[in-house]
């Protein structure tokens, strides 16, 4: 081990890792909403919209990332979407993990019980309401360590931005590789950073769990 | 008193793929009486309840309202959601199973429908919601989630959530079933005083004391079928068909000991 080639490379990692963070939480957040969308479209959508977006979630679903993103970075400008490393990786997690997010807000509405939709429609709530109102924030409490879990699984797909040039931790930690030859330095640093960030991320979730679900169970 | 509804259901059929669980109903539910709808599970009391508004859609004759179809315009063409919305206002209804929404306190329950539906401000909506929780007696319990409050608790505020819209109808799906029989007595204790002030009641129910007693007329449901509808002293006491007498027989055996 050789701990002083940190001295020339720390900075750098630093940056990387706060790129990584920003992709996986901008990734997280915007494919968090997508999915929403997407799920939401498959429950009061007209059919048509409904089939094309089980497609939708079907291709994706179906093919890596890497595959997703090559396309998206290399095969975009031959339909004009000229995108920069960065922008072409988010928009490239976000499509990825809207079809996941999606799935799972689809189990948290389920597991809303029909008599407690069926009791806002018998006071006479308009559709609208009952999602926001009721739907909402059931099926959330429902879905979050579902959603908790798969945002912990983004973390690890970030590196795969490394490939189009995204200069975030993998991307780092490989030059440093390169042109010091310290690869296990390098590649510990990287597992560290992500045990870290993948810890906090799951324990803010645990305790927004225990939160939210303070008035839902039974005390006695 | 309240200003209480009419309901005439006239050869109603329903039907989940090929079984028909609602054969030719004819049942007319008078203004400002209670009408206790008996029967052996799966005969379809809670499906005929249910299609009163129209949280189940029946799919021949006719549900009225005060003379008002329910769930239709004519023949075959679906009311508009936003005319059955304004239909549903006035017609409560409470559930076997409470339904009430765990995220909100028993005050907030019963504030939502005056909020989302009849558009009132949060002041008011809580001022109103709360004269309905000291109505089934629950005024300590106003700021408790239903996780915190027993089933029999829980089914009074479901209660209070459906007589907060003013509902000039109410329905009760087997309101006492899920209870533990020392809770019983307390919510039907609020039905009756409920239907001394003149609301129209539908109740399906398997309590024969509350039909007994509380009922001005009873009906008799088996396999789909209405078989009679009468007052609760022919009914229950001088069943005239036998497949009531053999349900009162079973019923019988059930609660001795």
């Amino acid at each position: 081990m050789e701990l002083s080639v940190f001295q020339d490379y720390g900075p750098m990692l630093l940056r990387g890792f706060g790129v990584t963070i920003f992709c996986w939480l901008a990734g997280t957040v915007l494919g968090t909403l997508l999915g929403l969308l997407v799920a939401l479209a498959q429950r009061y959508g007209p059919r048509p919209l409904r089939w094309l977006l089980q497609v939708y979630i079907e291709v994706i679903r179906g093919t890596p990332f890497l595959v997703q993103l090559f396309v998206l970075y290399y095969g975009g400008p031959l339909i004009g979407l000229r995108l920069d490393a960065l922008s072409a990786g988010l928009l490239g997690l976000t499509v990825y993990g809207s079809p996941y997010f999606a799935e799972i807000f689809r189990s948290g509405f389920n597991a809303v019980p029909i008599g407690q939709i069926e009791a806002a429609r018998a006071i006479g709530m308009a559709e609208p309401s009952i999602v926001r109102r009721i739907l909402l924030p059931l099926g959330l409490v429902s879905a979050l360590p579902a959603l908790v879990n798969f945002s912990i699984i983004l973390t690890k797909e970030t590196v795969i931005l490394s490939i189009i040039t995204v200069p975030e931790l993998m991307y780092q930690v490989q030059r440093m590789s390169t042109e010091t030859f310290r690869y296990l330095e390098a590649n510990l640093v990287l597992a560290l950073f992500f045990w870290g960030l993948v810890e906090t991320i799951s324990r803010a979730g645990r305790r927004l769990e225990t939160r939210i679900t303070r008035h839902l169970i039974e005390r006695v | 008193m309240v200003q209480a509804s009419a309901v005439e259901i006239r050869n109603l059929d329903k039907f989940y793929g090929p079984f028909q669980a609602l054969k030719q109903i004819d049942l007319t539910i008078p203004p400002g009486k209670v009408t206790c709808l008996i029967g052996p599970s799966g005969s379809g009391k809670s499906t005929l309840l249910r299609c009163i508004n129209f949280l189940e859609e029946y799919d021949a004759g006719e549900v009225r309202i005060d003379g008002q179809l329910i769930g239709y315009e004519g023949p075959g063409r679906k009311m508009s959601a936003r005319k059955l919305r304004q239909m549903r206002r006035s017609i409560g209804m409470v559930f076997q199973q409470f339904n009430l929404w765990p995220h909100m306190t028993a005050l907030e329950n019963v504030a939502e429908g005056l909020i989302r539906v009849r558009g009132l401000g949060k002041a008011d909506a809580a001022t109103r919601a709360a004269e309905a929780l000291r109505k089934v007696g629950l005024e300590d319990k106003m700021q408790n989630h239903p996780a915190r409050l027993s089933g029999g608790q829980q089914q009074r505020v479901a209660i209070a959530r459906a007589i907060a819209m003013e509902p000039r109808l109410m329905l009760f799906d087997e309101p006492t079933s899920a209870l533990d029989p020392e809770l019983v007595g307390e919510v039907l204790q609020v039905m009756k005083t409920l239907a001394g002030e003149g609301m129209t009641m539908a109740v399906v129910t398997h309590e024969m004391g509350f039909a007994a007693h509380v009922a001005d007329q009873v009906a008799f449901m088996e396999a789909g079928e209405l078989v009679a509808v009468n007052s609760p002293d022919a009914i229950l006491h001088n069943p005239s068909d036998p497949r009531i007498s053999d349900f009162l027989r079973t019923y019988h055996e059930r609660n001795a000991f």
